[in-house]
């Protein structure tokens, strides 16, 4: 008995130190590298560029024993009244919102056909989707210049076939970067909605057939709305970072394809203007944040273990 | 154990072209990197010089080398650290403000690369070397890779604490064990595969990103990805061909035997069970 007790003791003992450095380890790290840094871009948005290192005025300067707050406003009203910068937003959410339908389109029959699978059958399955997106995004981006380019494979096959006479442009087209931003997020589709239409209780499916259904009417009353969690997940979770996207429309879309990620990326590289890159970045979480949060609730759902 | 279900040939067909789609141009860039011309793109004739460009290449070499360093020491981290956000999510009940830390853990998964690239440097410049935190460099690149592939190794992990029998772990804390001795004893070795393929996972995306590395490389700190995205913008050359190859076959073979050790191991798992019900019975 003595001997449990101790035991016991020695449980609770441990429970606070372990309990707390477990939490607060990952929770510190994110407190300090993920959010508070987004406090200093709000901060750095409202001040001016200047030429010194860091290279931005101070909001709060201490001049002749009195604080003075300058708050600068000059970025947002550019933001806000440059067209070029509204049109950058608009067809940043166009572009991810088109591609984010077309990876849907392609990827919920692919991940509906896996989950009908024998067990071991869709694990290779899912192995084979999953598998491309651990080779470098970059190089699978590249493989799409080799691919479209005026002088590329696509053209050169087509006009051996004699479908085409003159090559099409299709790289540094807005439709190059559908294709990149389709081609490199369709695992991240495929994988929530696999996840999901796994879980399917068929009990539900034979049930509609017994009472008449079509597999149409089936799926579209039951397989369907049931894998509504699995489209969400996977709709954010393409829809989002393409709203910020660089890479594909810096390499395939061309002068072009205008995007807030481009945008954001030549403020801070070309023109060195931190506080607007900054300015830019706030914006862009500020119209992201709705979707982020929808994201967010149904990944905790994932997370704790919960069903919808 | 659900039955398969028979798919329709449409089905079939659909799967067929997005397999097509994933790994055609895979294999296209494969094939054109045993070509002899300097032009990417038109077959002359079947050749190793892509190869021996690549592997003449110090600079390419050089930056390859320090970004499997930075993805070794990411990975690490992001385990460790990953698993601990696992198991505050997943076997702690309650606490106050998960619900801020649950955000925060799954943020980083769907944020744009750009912010984060951004506002990491931003902070560790506004910092100016507080508690020796470095503004550019590698221990920068090391810090902003650690904080967003943490939240990936964090998903993986708690999906198979979440599958796992808890029977085990509560049959150890009856017994007596503490926490700490479950969780090494018990809950380790079980999530071990998941840990793996955690690690694994953080360290192809450190690997991977040229976007947020570009925010915080110093100028001696150029990775692998910043190299390929600068010869690209110059155009298609063969030697990345010869590289993106490399890439596929070290990742094709190493995920290859991860498969075939999960797959002893859950083999070996189900025979375990089987004897013991045997005994049992």
């Amino acid at each position: 008995m003595s001997q449990t007790d101790k035991n016991a003791a020695g449980w609770r003992r441990w429970v606070p130190g372990v309990r707390a450095s477990v939490i607060g380890v990952p929770y510190l790290w994110l407190l300090l590298f993920f959010a508070i840094p987004f406090l200093i871009v709000l901060k750095i948005s409202f001040s001016k560029m200047a030429v010194a290192m860091p290279p931005y005025t101070a909001i709060v300067e201490y001049v002749d024993n009195a604080f003075n707050v300058n708050l600068n406003l000059g970025n947002y009203t550019a933001l806000f009244t440059d067209s070029q910068y509204v049109l950058a937003y608009l067809s940043s959410i166009k572009i991810a919102l088109i591609s984010t339908v077309l990876t849907l389109l392609i990827g919920y029959p692919m991940a509906y056909v896996i989950s009908r699978m024998s067990p071991s059958a869709r694990n290779i399955a899912m192995m084979l989707v999953v598998l491309p997106s651990w080779t470098s995004f970059l190089i699978r981006v590249y493989a799409w210049i080799g691919i479209l380019d005026s002088n590329g494979i696509l053209n050169r096959w087509l006009m051996a076939a004699g479908l085409i006479d003159t090559p099409l442009q299709i790289l540094n087209t807005p439709l190059a970067a559908y294709i990149g931003i389709v081609y490199c997020y369709l695992p991240f589709m495929v994988l929530p909605l696999y996840t999901n239409l796994v879980k399917l209780d068929h009990r539900l499916l034979e049930a509609a057939y017994d009472l008449g259904a079509k597999p149409w009417q089936a799926f579209l009353k039951i397989t369907l709305p049931l894998s509504r969690n699995g489209i969400v997940a996977g709709f954010m979770l393409v829809m989002i970072p393409a709203v910020g996207e660089f890479v594909i429309p810096e390499m395939l879309g061309g002068p072009g394809t205008l995007m807030i990620g481009r945008v954001l990326w030549s403020e801070f590289f070309t023109n060195r203007d931190w506080p607007l890159a900054s300015a830019v970045a706030v914006v862009m979480l500020v119209l992201l944040l709705i979707p982020i949060l929808i994201f967010n609730r149904s990944q905790q759902r994932e997370l704790e273990g919960k069903l919808a | 154990m659900s039955m398969a279900r028979r798919n329709s040939w449409w089905g079939w067909l659909a799967l067929l072209f997005g397999f097509g789609f994933l790994y055609l141009p895979i294999l296209l860039v494969i094939i054109y990197s045993f070509n002899s011309s300097r032009l990417a793109t038109v077959w002359v004739s079947f050749s190793f010089s892509a190869y021996s460009q690549l592997f003449n290449d110090r600079q390419l070499l050089d930056a390859a080398w320090l970004s499997l360093k930075i993805a070794f020491w990411t990975a690490t981290a992001s385990m460790v650290v990953g698993t601990m956000a696992a198991m505050a999510m997943t076997r702690f009940k309650r606490f106050p403000t998960k619900t801020v830390f649950g955000a925060l853990v799954t943020a980083p998964l769907v944020m744009p690369e750009v912010i984060i690239g951004l506002s990491i440097l931003l902070m560790l410049v506004s910092m100016g070397g507080l508690f020796g935190l470095p503004s550019k460099g590698q221990v920068a690149i090391w810090i902003a890779h650690v904080t967003f592939t943490l939240s990936f190794v964090t998903v993986v992990v708690s999906s198979r604490l979440q599958e796992m029998d808890r029977s085990l772990e509560e049959a150890a804390m009856d017994l007596g064990a503490n926490r700490v001795k479950v969780f090494f004893l018990i809950t380790l070795p079980i999530i071990a595969p998941a840990l793996l393929s955690g690690w694994l996972l953080a360290f192809t995306l450190s690997l991977d990103d040229v976007v947020i590395a570009s925010f915080m490389a110093g100028p001696s700190s150029t990775t692998l990805p910043m190299k390929v995205f600068s010869s690209v913008r110059m155009g298609v050359s063969p030697k990345i061909n010869a590289l993106a190859t490399v890439m596929v076959l070290a990742v094709s073979t190493v995920a290859f035997i991860g498969w075939w050790i999960s797959a002893r191991a859950e083999k070996r798992r189900q025979r375990d069970r089987q004897l013991a019900l045997q005994e049992n019975g």
